[in-house]
């Protein structure tokens, strides 16, 4: 028996961190690790009210599956786009990349 | 406080505390280092939830794949590695809107699930979330298995040196 | 043909188109295109006059609709009877007279072509006149008549002289015109809106328009009659009118058109005869004056002319003072214009060829010329002794019948003057003949008699002044029976009583002309008369007072009046509002520039700059976009988790 809300604070508390960390990181990498935290968060909450509310359909474990994979997909597209910017630009600081300012 | 709360409350407050340390490392390895901690911890959670398969497939994916890339992309784009300010200028505002999300959550968890409780008598096992992948979620299962192929060769065409040719 | 006599005037008037457009070509330059045309009227006119006299004597007539206004009815037509046959032959004989002398007189003239097509109008008109059975279709006729002689006056307008007496007589018969207007316009209304002269006639016979209505309408009739036919006070435009070419004064100015007033009141004499008897007294009281002051006249001149132009004055008013007799004097005074054109015309004829020998006017430069112009001399001489009313000559029995009528009716004031004016034009004509015929030649040309051109029509005049006196002689005169009042064929009396006193008249006062100019004297022996002459030299100051009591004023000081009116505010108000117009543009277009399209291009400015300022926002900073992003997510679901 664990309490619901327990659960849901610790997934609350790591999205909060994630949000921080995408809005005050410099580095383009770290903002994507900061992304994978948000995620986990999600797939933390899916899968704990899957657990509660005892689905015969398993939909939030397989749901987070499927969070997993696509969090996967994600990050290998986006490195490769930072890889492409550091071939261009010398630097990965996400704030030195404002070619559409004004 | 049963003893699953208690063992929970423990993982919990390591990964939070190296989710917090993850976004305040001034050192990008420790930082990476420190998700590990995290995407651990949350794996470990979901082993205490019941659901066994997420758990390994976590650690198997987040830890073992996505961990490597992260450090390989730091590593190509010459991550730097010492005491530099990694932080920017909007700091204090993220803060912020952090902490905002945060109690916003909070207080809308407190009001809606107080007092529930998750049974985790009943552990769900691997072969029943495979059926349930194959049976009612093969859909969505073929598609996702598309979109990986599409990230694989999207990834491989983006990041390819150009020929000089 | 009577039924068909609306083709006579339009001969004429077709033929002044023809020539008016095709006259040069022709071979005769015109005038054979005239003459054709007059000769045809001409026969057809004497075709008509024979159907007439020898029917029963009806007036025939024959109308089209013209116009129609609100309740009028006008017509178009003729209307034949006795007088208006009688018309047509005196009108068509003279024109066609004239046009073939004309051949001689006008040959070179610097506008032949033109002349003869005026002269075709003119002939159109005076016809149309003459048969009209409307009286606005008369008014037409009496108005191009007008026109064709304010023309033909001035036919060499490049002498000054001559375009002001076109002017003079046009203005002149004009102001008589005014009354004349109004008159038939009276006259449609008190008969209910017809002016069918017919009609007209047949309603005042039955009595029923009252006397004083018919009073006023003769009054103003009168008023064209007395500027048409220069009577007293209007007779000044007609000594005038002699400066246009001979065969014009022949034609116009004393055969035909100047008689169109006598036709007028002869025509509408139903209307004087049943008004109240002032309206034919103060026919008769101009009359009277007229002829008396216009024989004065006749004795004074030096110009040949205006001895004739004053004698036809005085004719005509021999012929008003008949008809101002009522019912008896119809047949008189119109046997007197049937004579009066042919003699007249004949002595205007002859004149003009003397003129034409002497390159003079003026008798007191011709003289001796029965020797020199033997054939105009014996014409003229017919001619003379025509108008002075010895018989058997044709002037006589008409002017002896008027005098009889007035003895008869018991006018004895008109009596006398008839009887003085006959003595008067004795007088002067033995002076015209005299001066011009005998003695020895003064001038300094070298005269030689006109062509045959222009005898053969004097010498066919004087034939007929000889002869058409027998036409109303008394018992074997027909003239009687085609042109009456009422019912009654109108016999000419015979008195012996006024034959003898006027042919006694005549002859004393053919004996002092003779005493007094047989020998020609420098200084005319008249002036004897001292002041008086000077007086009726003066044409009786006449002249002057119209000149400076009426022409002076309205010349100068009310046409400036009139002009300033003009200038200052009829124009200035069209000014002002062209003013305004002008300036409401410009304060449109001020409006327009700052106003309108300062609005429009003040809000193109507002986004622009707004969109200046908005720019801001993109910073191409990921992560600032990202926290706004987050913020408002997290306010959005507090909000709506909230609320």
């Amino acid at each position: 028996m664990i309490r619901l809300p327990l659960v849901l604070f610790f997934s609350a508390g790591l999205f909060g961190i994630g949000v921080y960390g995408v809005l005050a990181r410099r580095n383009a990498v770290l903002v994507l690790m900061s992304i994978e935290l948000m995620l986990n968060a999600v797939n933390l909450n899916l899968v704990a009210f899957s657990q509660y509310l005892q689905d015969v359909a398993l939909s939030g474990q397989i749901f987070a599956l499927f969070v997993i994979t696509v969090a996967a997909a994600e990050v290998g597209i986006g490195l490769a786009i930072v890889i492409l910017i550091f071939r261009n630009r010398e630097t990965v600081n996400v704030d030195e990349i404002d070619l559409l300012r004004w | 406080m049963t003893w699953q709360e208690w063992f929970f409350t423990v993982l919990a407050l390591i990964g939070l505390g190296a989710g917090a340390r993850l976004v305040t490392a001034k050192n990008v390895v420790h930082a990476a280092l420190y998700l590990v901690v995290t995407l651990a911890m949350v794996g470990a959670v979901y082993l205490l939830l019941g659901a066994e398969f997420v758990a390994w497939v976590q650690v198997l994916i987040y830890v073992g794949a996505i961990v490597v890339l992260l450090l390989f992309g730091l590593m190509l784009t010459r991550a730097p590695i010492g005491r530099e300010a990694l932080d920017n200028q909007q700091r204090v505002l993220a803060g912020i809107v952090a902490v905002g999300i945060i109690v916003g959550l909070v207080f809308l968890i407190d009001g809606a699930f107080r007092g529930e409780r998750i049974d985790t008598a009943a552990a769900t096992t691997t072969a029943e979330t495979g059926s349930s992948i194959f049976t009612t979620f093969v859909m969505p299962f073929e598609v996702v298995s598309f979109l990986l192929l599409a990230a694989l060769i999207g990834a491989v065409v983006l990041a390819r040196k150009e020929d000089p040719e | 043909m009577i039924e068909n006599a609306w083709i006579i005037p339009l001969i004429p008037l077709a033929s002044f188109f023809l020539i008016t457009f095709f006259g040069k070509r022709e071979p005769a330059r015109g005038a054979g295109i005239g003459i054709l045309s007059t000769g045809t009227a001409f026969l057809l006119g004497l075709i008509t006059f024979f159907e007439q006299v020898g029917g029963e004597g009806e007036a025939v007539v024959r109308s089209w609709r013209w116009f129609e206004i609100g309740g009028l009815h006008l017509e178009i037509g003729t209307n034949i009877d006795g007088l208006a046959a009688v018309m047509l032959v005196v009108v068509t004989t003279v024109s066609l007279l004239v046009h073939i002398y004309s051949l001689g007189y006008m040959r070179g003239d610097r506008r032949f072509t033109w002349f003869y097509a005026v002269l075709s109008l003119f002939t159109g008109a005076m016809l149309n006149l003459v048969v009209a059975s409307n009286l606005f279709q008369l008014l037409v006729g009496w108005e191009l008549v007008g026109v064709c002689s304010y023309l033909l006056i001035g036919h060499w307008w490049e002498e000054k002289e001559n375009s002001s007496a076109a002017m003079k007589a046009f203005i002149t018969t004009r102001i008589g015109d005014i009354p004349f207007t109004f008159g038939i316009i009276a006259l449609t209304i008190f008969a209910g809106f017809t002016a069918s002269i017919p009609e007209i006639s047949h309603m005042v016979e039955e009595g029923q328009i009252s006397s004083g209505l018919l009073t006023v309408a003769a009054l103003l009739l009168f008023g064209g009659a007395i500027g048409k036919s220069a009577q007293f006070p209007l007779h000044v435009w007609l000594p005038d009118a002699m400066a246009g070419p001979t065969p014009v004064s022949a034609l116009i100015h004393a055969a035909t058109m100047v008689v169109a007033g006598v036709y007028l009141v002869g025509r509408m004499l139903t209307v004087f005869v049943h008004a109240t008897p002032g309206a034919l007294t103060f026919v008769a009281v101009i009359a009277a004056i007229t002829m008396v002051i216009a024989a004065l006249l006749a004795a004074v001149q030096d110009d040949i002319k205006r001895v004739l132009a004053y004698s036809t004055v005085s004719q005509l008013a021999y012929m008003m003072a008949a008809l101002g007799l009522g019912e008896a004097g119809l047949t008189p005074g119109i046997f007197h214009m049937f004579t009066h054109a042919f003699f007249k015309a004949l002595l205007f004829l002859a004149a003009g060829s003397i003129i034409h020998a002497v390159h003079s006017n003026n008798m007191s430069e011709m003289g001796g010329l029965r020797r020199h112009l033997p054939w105009t001399y014996r014409t003229f001489l017919i001619g003379a002794i025509a108008l002075a009313g010895i018989p058997p000559l044709a002037g006589f029995w008409s002017k002896d019948e008027i005098i009889t009528a007035a003895y008869t009716t018991q006018n004895y004031g008109l009596w006398i003057a008839a009887l003085f004016t006959a003595a008067l034009t004795a007088f002067y004509m033995t002076r015209a003949v005299l001066l011009t015929f005998h003695g020895e030649y003064r001038g300094t040309a070298h005269p030689h008699e006109s062509p045959p051109v222009m005898v053969a029509p004097l010498a066919i005049l004087a034939g007929l002044s000889v002869v058409v006196g027998f036409v109303n002689a008394p018992g074997i005169g027909w003239f009687g029976d085609w042109v009456h009042f009422g019912e009654e064929a109108h016999h000419a009396a015979f008195s012996f009583f006024n034959a003898g006193i006027s042919l006694l008249v005549a002859g004393i006062s053919i004996l002092i002309g003779y005493r007094l100019y047989s020998t020609y004297r420098a200084r005319d022996p008249l002036r004897a008369f001292g002041p008086l002459y000077t007086f009726v030299e003066r044409k009786y100051f006449l002249d002057d007072i119209y000149m400076k009591g009426i022409i002076r004023p309205i010349q100068y000081p009310i046409a400036r009046v009139v002009n300033w009116t003009n200038t200052y505010i009829l124009d200035g108000t069209v000014n002002a509002f062209g003013w305004i117009a002008r300036k409401l543009g410009t304060a449109t277009e001020i409006v327009d520039r700052r106003v309108v399209d300062g609005a429009v291009n003040k809000v193109a400015v507002t986004a622009g700059w707004t969109g200046g300022l908005l720019r801001y926002i993109q910073s191409g900073n990921v992560q600032r976009y990202a926290i706004i992003l987050f913020a408002g997510v997290a306010i959005l679901a507090v909000v709506f988790t909230r609320v």
